[in-house]
């Protein structure tokens, strides 16, 4: 079995946002619209104040809460563990978002370009009538992944067949792969790493690690 | 670092969606008062009309505020997991059952509505028990407080048109003590979940308080127009306690609820639990 999961490395995300644009330009998400975010967290008191870099989105649940309340099967979990999203089924109730912990989807609601009137490439080719007032998120560049595989590329090694923002990623924080394979460099980060994962106290299950701490500077 | 950092105030369901718990909350309230009046022999035809009235209103406004209410048939994909699904399966007999039962004037008909509406109103607290990106309607609480603000405001609403007899005034009353247990009890969860510190705070904000208090003068008017009731005081006196009661228990009903869904719903906090030591090295980078 293939799970594909997200590795987000805390010790080295600088906070530069380039995969949120790289995520941006990629999927034409409309204004206000984020599937990749970084979070900027200021933790301690001063003057023992830490500032940590957080990358979100879309956990791609193991058991996701959206799936389980989507009344119109809009909401489906692929057998490689991906959370997709029917654009053609989703009738826009917002429940799905109300349901993930993780604030990951949004709601189209409003089509509109982050340059005034004209559509960047990217834009046109993503933004059309099927995504405006249904449910939205992070996919793992799904696309990318069926187009990579179909050429015999891999996932998390072949940029190719990789999600943007992990291409995109300065300082190597961010890692894709499939975790059922213990080759990949996803399932060796976890294992010589320390991790958790967001909210496991909900039984999701999600699909994005965070690496925090091990061994020495 | 604090919980509600990163925490927001959802905005995705707006009053509209307020409505359709609002509607299914009163309309289930008459069913259930309804089918208990015509078992007593009191009217009850009105107050399965005006039910069923709320039922529809409350669903119309969820299917204006879905982003695509042309493909609203969708909602009946899922009733194997969704809570969505199962409400709409049973507005589905409830609508027709609540209308043959107030044209036809069938106590078992009416009863069997009633079911249903409990049923529906099921389906409704546990639609935001399920919501786990909210921690407000997370808390398990939240399943009896809506049933009993339900039958609260439905109870209150047929004190409005029906009868104001010791008997409806005694199951409002006590309808009315039902939600005030569930509230508290709400409540307490509430201030133990450390997640939904914010929600907390919005439920002690003067509108909050408005709502709070008129729940309760509802319920000492109700209890004052019992009393009076009891005592044979003038029919024009019960009925303008009754109704006043009644009035005010079915408002704070909706009041509550417009603060459940539009002001006291905000998003889960994203949080890490440890604080990662920047600029250590990654093992096992791809190679």
């Amino acid at each position: 079995m293939t799970r594909y999961v997200m590795v987000a490395d805390l010790r080295r995300c600088v906070g530069c946002q380039t995969c949120t644009a790289a995520c941006k330009e990629g999927n034409g998400t409309p204004p206000g619209v984020q599937w990749r975010r970084v979070l900027d967290l200021e933790t301690g008191t001063y003057p023992a104040v830490n500032r940590v870099f957080v990358p979100v989105g879309c956990q791609h649940c193991a058991n996701p809460p959206c799936m389980e309340v989507c009344p119109t099967t809009a909401t489906r979990q692929r057998t490689d563990g991906i959370v997709t999203i029917d654009y053609d089924l989703c009738i826009g109730c917002s429940y799905c978002i109300m349901a993930c912990p993780y604030d990951a989807r949004s709601l189209i609601d409003q089509t509109g370009y982050a340059f005034g009137d004209t559509p960047t490439t990217a834009e046109a080719a993503r933004t059309g009538r099927e995504t405006a007032g249904v449910a939205t998120k992070c996919s793992f560049c799904v696309g990318r992944i069926d187009a990579g595989l179909a050429r015999g590329l891999v996932p998390g090694l072949d940029p190719d067949a990789t999600p943007l923002c992990v291409n995109s990623c300065i300082s190597g924080a961010l890692s894709f792969g499939d975790i059922e394979d213990p080759a990949s460099p996803v399932n060796r980060l976890l294992a010589e790493n320390q991790s958790f994962r967001m909210h496991e106290s909900e039984g999701t299950e999600p699909g994005f690690h965070y690496i925090w701490d091990k061994g020495t500077l | 670092m604090t919980p509600s950092m990163t925490s927001r105030h959802q905005r995705n369901w707006d009053l509209r969606a307020a409505g359709n718990f609002i509607g299914g909350g009163t309309g289930s309230g008459l069913f259930v008062t309804a089918a208990l009046a015509a078992a007593a022999g009191a009217p009850f035809r009105l107050a399965l009309a005006i039910g069923l009235a709320c039922v529809i209103a409350g669903l119309s406004l969820v299917w204006l505020e879905i982003g695509k209410p042309w493909r609203a048939l969708n909602v009946f994909f899922h009733p194997h997991t969704s809570w969505m699904t199962r409400e709409a399966i049973v507005a589905g007999i409830l609508v027709p059952a609540g209308l043959i039962g107030a044209v036809a004037g069938s106590t078992a008909v009416t009863a069997v509505a009633a079911v249903l509406a409990c049923g529906f109103l099921y389906c409704q607290a546990l639609m935001l028990r399920a919501a786990r990106g909210i921690p407000a309607w997370r808390q398990q609480e939240i399943v009896p407080l809506i049933l009993s603000t339900g039958l609260a405001e439905g109870s209150g609403f047929y004190l409005l048109v029906g009868a104001q007899t010791s008997n409806w005034l005694v199951f409002a009353l006590f309808a009315g003590l039902l939600r005030e247990v569930a509230w508290l009890a709400y409540r307490a969860g509430l201030g133990r979940t450390p997640a939904a510190a914010r929600s907390v705070a919005v439920f002690g904000t003067p509108p909050a308080r408005f709502v709070r208090a008129a729940q309760l003068a509802g319920l000492v008017l109700i209890a004052l127009a019992l009393a009076a009731a009891v005592l044979a005081a003038p029919p024009a006196v019960i009925l303008a306690l009754a109704g006043a009661g009644g009035a005010l228990a079915a408002l704070a009903g909706w009041g509550l609820k417009v603060m459940l869904i539009t002001r006291a719903a905000f998003t889960r906090a994203l949080a890490i639990p440890v604080i990662p030591i920047r600029g250590r090295s990654t093992h096992a980078r791809q190679s």
